[in-house]
């Protein structure tokens, strides 16, 4: 740091200069760091970020001073955005499993070109399609995909080899906050945004572990709460967490008794005379669902016996307001306090605060209700409480689903990257949706399949049954984050498929895989991510990818030139199109004369870098998303013009005439909504008897899956911690994260701890009838459980806790319930 | 692991060698006279204060045998510690806190006190939030690394709220130790995610401050 005689005559001639042009001479200008834009690659929140370059690396980050979400702050994670690109073992080249220089399943990894790479990919691609056709192709994708890069792999998997098994790992996350709003309000995504938390004076989190998954946003609700006198918090969850350090009532219940205590704050409402009237005679209906829809298990399973709605979970027909006040009358405060374990007094607090006129409340959700057996049900109990006394669409008020990742939303959700979606809430089993997706990607109709692809869980289930045969995953790890995963990973391993995984490092699923693709990460490419509050975001590259990595969007793009129609469409269907058999994927779905209008290079781009639009010759990113939001304008998913975003930090959609709404569905706040009337739940505006109301289910509560008994007597609960993200193959590699956390521990309540011979520290096993794994215990942690209940976190590729979950999901969202399951615990 | 152990285990003769060829208490004593200006080491749990643990301290180094996570080592010579005696790098490898307390049962001089049973008692030192410039929970970011890693935490440790001034709709979140509480094990200064630990654990003699023996805070109740 000492400055030498040259330097120093150096700086003082720069401050001169500086000085005479009056100009200031901050450390940044001295350092030569270009800064630009660019998003946090963590969590929903969707903090603004200003990465910083020199020498075509990212040498230096903050937080973006002028981004409303964070106004300049990050969490920890966010802190070493700069240090996560660049792990000593970044993969750089793809690398193959051979034996005497020929794929082998059981060979050793080798490096090979992406040509080589892409020869095996087309020859496994190729020969399933022939044996055993398109649904033995599956694409594991993700809500950290850029919106483009699950827009393409989309269209190539639904519209190139025409078949929907293409599912994200939104699924394990979002799936029943999804099903939960289209059931109840026609259309996906939260109706408020972050400016509730400036608006409301009392939150209530629902399993939602705010404190450490959404750092920033609880330190909104805290600030919120501190400047604001009479502002409350209640903390539900199964166990206590940080956030009770600002709760004013935590109320720790049972698992899966969340059902019962809405249905309790439902009745109180409805016998207090809270019901907010005017509003749910004009803007609510009532409906009614089958409750024998079993526990998305394999149909052999003796518990789906009997279950005869199992496949039409989602079914509704409608009932009146009596019908809900008949059936949660059931629901008494003495019933539900002896289910749930809460004392009477506290429940009956809850009810009371909900039934509050003049309380403005917001209800944060987060994984506790959406990884949930009835998930989608869960979700839907807490719209009505909401519905019931008009807490919704307004300031402060809101029912509010807060995503995980920092594009659930805006890939997984919006571009709809699920077996049953396409980009804006259509779904492939609607012909007049399909019609409308190959009118805009210039499809011959016909070309996109209306039947329902795999979902993720049955992915992994069609991959033990020797029905998928070639499984592609990009910017995930699904075999250290799929429940019940030995089983899958021994399928991937051993029988006969080709498993690719697109990773910048070597998970534990690269592992697993027969082909591994080294991707480049998140500023090594142009991108956007959509946040919790339907706030889009855009960043530009900002430095190359290292050594031959390539971006996921690169990895599908480029695949898609090794195949011609005549090789994946029927004749007739080539026949009906605009194309010839001859023609390329690549030049049908992406390379086409309307992407070629988009040249490069562009002026919004300021000079930086765009490898794919420079190879290609044209603005690829630019084409998709314009393509892509031709979806959504005139039907409430609005987004702006590309360029629009890289000048703002961020917009909230639907954008009519440039503006962002920040309350969907109330009149005043949202453009759809018609003069008069209030509200408008314009999502069910076409539905026959509901027309633009929402829509009140009614739900029991039913039992989980699998509880505790005499040899698994204790509860697992999973999830993360503030420090790691997912799974750990970013944030485990930066050394002050792996110290500040270096592995996963088995929270634990000191008495049951005591009980089983284990003291702090102590090597344990936890064990359920699918797995076990090895790990310490913590008794007096950040988590506090209850007796009989452990938290295990899943980001440690040494504890894969998901060996020990079972893999039971809500039958009507399909997604897996990770937070009970059976287990022993026992020294090691 | 094996090297390592065989290393230690050298260190470990060397010193009990050196401490034999100086056995008379009269040149430790002399020594511990002249480090005396120096501050104190950090001390594994159950150490008798300072000037008490060098005169009884027999250098014998089963404590550190016995800590499954090497977090003591044995003072070299010329590291301005009594050489051949028992401390803690925090920063390196911090104290795990176990409960069986292994360090101070083999002890042979007592320098470790036996009567220590809880590891909750233990006082090493004491954390100290020193640079308030670069913590960054000070300057609102989310951290609380410091916080998380106490194995007391929400006792030793807790979080103060206060409004961030210059956003206007953030908390700082305040990480505060209570010298009752802390033990010194020091995983706040090995888990702080700093270049240089903002927290750092210092010999409780450096870092308390002593009231005025004729004042008492007039809204506690000390009776």
């Amino acid at each position: 740091m000492k400055l030498n005689r040259r330097d120093f005559i150096k700086s003082a001639a720069i401050t001169a200069a500086a000085g005479s042009l009056g100009l200031a001479s901050p450390a940044a200008q001295a350092d030569d760091i270009k800064w630009d834009k660019a998003v946090c690659r963590f969590c929903g929140t969707g903090c603004g970020v200003m990465i910083g370059t020199k020498n075509g690396r990212v040498v230096a980050n903050k937080g973006d001073p002028q981004a409303p979400v964070n106004r300049g702050l990050n969490c920890i994670k966010g802190y070493f955005l700069a240090k996560i690109l660049y792990g000593k073992d970044r993969l750089k080249t793809p690398y193959l499993r051979k034996k005497n220089g020929k794929f082998d399943k059981h060979g050793e990894f080798v490096p090979i070109s992406w040509s080589e790479a892409f020869d095996i990919m087309e020859e496994k691609f190729k020969d399933a399609l022939k044996k055993y056709g398109p649904n033995s192709l599956a694409m594991f994708g993700s809500g950290q995909w850029t919106i483009w890069e699950g827009y393409a792999a989309s269209k190539l998997y639904k519209a190139g080899f025409r078949t929907n098994n293409i599912d994200p790992n939104a699924r394990h996350c979002m799936a029943s906050a999804v099903a939960g709003f289209i059931q109840s309000f026609g259309i996906d995504e939260p109706m408020g945004c972050y400016d509730d938390i400036e608006n409301a004076t009392v939150f209530v989190l629902w399993g939602s572990n705010m404190a450490e998954q959404h750092p920033i946003l609880w330190s909104r609700v805290s600030d919120r709460k501190l400047s604001h006198p009479g502002v409350k918090i209640v903390n539900l969850s199964t166990f206590s967490n940080r956030c009770s350090d600002l709760a004013d009532m935590e109320i720790i219940f049972k698992p899966q008794t969340d059902l019962a205590i809405l249905n309790y704050i439902a009745n109180y409402i409805i016998s207090h005379n809270a019901v907010n009237w005017d509003f749910v005679k004009k803007h609510v209906a009532f409906k009614e669902g089958p409750t024998d829809i079993g526990y998305g298990l394999r149909a052999s399973d003796p518990r789906e016996q009997g279950q005869l709605h199992r496949s039409s979970a989602k079914k509704g027909w409608l009932v009146n307001f009596n019908r809900l006040k008949e059936h949660v009358s059931g629901y008494t405060l003495d019933y539900v306090s002896k289910l749930s374990g809460v004392p009477a007094g506290k429940l009956q607090r809850l009810a009371e605060i909900y039934a509050d006129p003049n309380a403005k409340i917001t209800s944060f959700w987060t994984m506790g209700f959406n990884q949930h057996t009835r998930g989608t049900w869960v979700n839907e109990l807490c719209y009505m409480v909401h519905l019931l006394t008009g807490k919704i669409s307004t300031p402060g008020n809101s029912p509010y689903s807060l995503t995980g990742q920092p594009s659930a939303c805006g890939t997984a959700r919006e571009v709809g990257t699920f077996a049953h979606r396409l980009p804006a809430d259509l779904v492939v089993m609607k012909k007049a949706h399909r019609q409308m997706a190959e009118k805009i990607w210039h499809l011959p109709e016909g070309t996109i399949p209306g039947k329902v692809g795999t979902h993720a869980v049955k992915m992994m289930r069609w991959l033990e049954d020797g029905k998928i045969k070639v499984f592609w995953s990009q910017v995930a790890n699904p075999f250290q984050d799929f429940a019940n995963l030995n089983p899958f990973a021994k399928a991937a391993r051993e029988m006969d498929n080709f498993i690719i995984v697109s990773d910048a490092y070597p998970t534990v699923s690269a592992k697993v895989a027969d082909l591994i693709l080294p991707a480049a990460m998140i500023y090594e490419k142009e991108g956007a991510y959509g946040n919790a509050e339907r706030r889009t975001q855009f960043w530009r590259q900002q430095v190359k990818a290292p050594g031959i990595a390539k971006s996921d969007l690169w990895q599908v793009v480029e695949f898609s030139k090794r195949f011609k129609l005549k090789e994946v469409w029927p004749s007739s269907l080539v026949a009906n199109s605009e194309y010839t058999p001859d023609t390329t994927l690549f030049e049908v779905l992406y390379a086409n004369p309307r992407a070629k209008k988009y040249r490069w290079t562009d002026p919004i781009e300021m000079g930086h870098d765009n490898d794919e639009s420079k190879q290609y010759g044209f603005y690829i990113q630019k084409y998709l998303w314009e393509e892509y939001r031709l979806f959504g304008l005139g039907r409430g998913h609005d987004l702006a013009p590309f360029d629009a975003y890289h000048r703002v930090r961020g917009l909230r959609w639907p954008v009519v005439s440039g503006k962002e709404t920040r309350w969907r569905f109330k009149e005043g706040y949202d453009p759809y909504v018609e003069t008069g009337t209030g509200y408008q739940f314009y999502g069910n505006k076409h539905k026959k008897g509901i027309e633009n109301r929402a829509v009140i289910w009614v739900r029991p509560y039913q039992p989980p899956t699998e509880s505790p008994d005499e040899n698994y007597d204790m509860w697992l609960c999973t999830g993360r911690v503030l420090e790691h993200w997912h799974s750990g193959s970013m944030t485990r590699r930066v050394p002050e994260l792996y110290r500040a956390v270096p592995y996963a521990v088995i929270y634990m309540n000191p008495d049951d701890a005591k009980e089983r011979g284990l003291i702090r520290n102590s090597v344990a096993v936890v064990e359920s009838r699918r797995g076990k794994v090895r790990a310490r215990v913590m008794t007096n942690g950040r988590n506090r459980p209850p007796r009989g209940l452990v938290f295990v976190p899943w980001f440690d590729a040494k504890v894969l806790i998901n060996k020990c979950t079972l893999d039971a999901t809500c039958p009507i969202s399909k997604q897996t319930d990770y937070k009970k399951c059976a287990v022993r615990v026992y020294k090691a | 692991m094996k090297g390592k152990q065989d290393r230690r285990g050298f260190f470990i003769k060397i010193l009990r060698t050196i401490s034999a060829l100086f056995a008379g208490g009269l040149f430790f004593g002399a020594y511990a006279k002249q480090v005396k200006s120096e501050p104190s080491p950090i001390r594994p749990p159950g150490a008798l204060n300072e000037s008490d643990f060098i005169k009884t301290c027999i250098k014998c180094g089963q404590c550190l045998e016995a800590c499954p996570y090497s977090s003591i080592k044995l003072a070299k010579p010329f590291t301005g510690i009594a050489i051949g005696t028992p401390y803690l790098v925090v920063r390196e490898i911090p104290c795990y806190m176990c409960e069986d307390i292994p360090c101070v049962k083999p002890c042979p001089s007592g320098a470790l006190d036996k009567k220590m049973k809880e590891i909750g008692k233990a006082k090493m030192g004491l954390a100290v939030l020193i640079d308030h410039e670069n913590c960054i929970a000070y300057q609102g970011l989310r951290c609380e690394v410091c916080y998380r890693a106490c194995p007391f935490i929400g006792k030793a440790i807790t979080i103060e709220f206060i409004p961030n001034k210059r956003t206007g709709r953030h908390a700082l979140f305040i990480p505060v130790v209570h010298s009752n509480s802390c033990t010194g094990c020091g995983m706040c200064e090995h888990a702080c995610i700093l270049d240089e630990a903002a927290i750092k654990v210092l010999p409780i003699e450096i870092a308390k401050g002593k009231l005025g023996k004729h004042y008492r805070f007039g809204w506690k109740d000390e009776s």
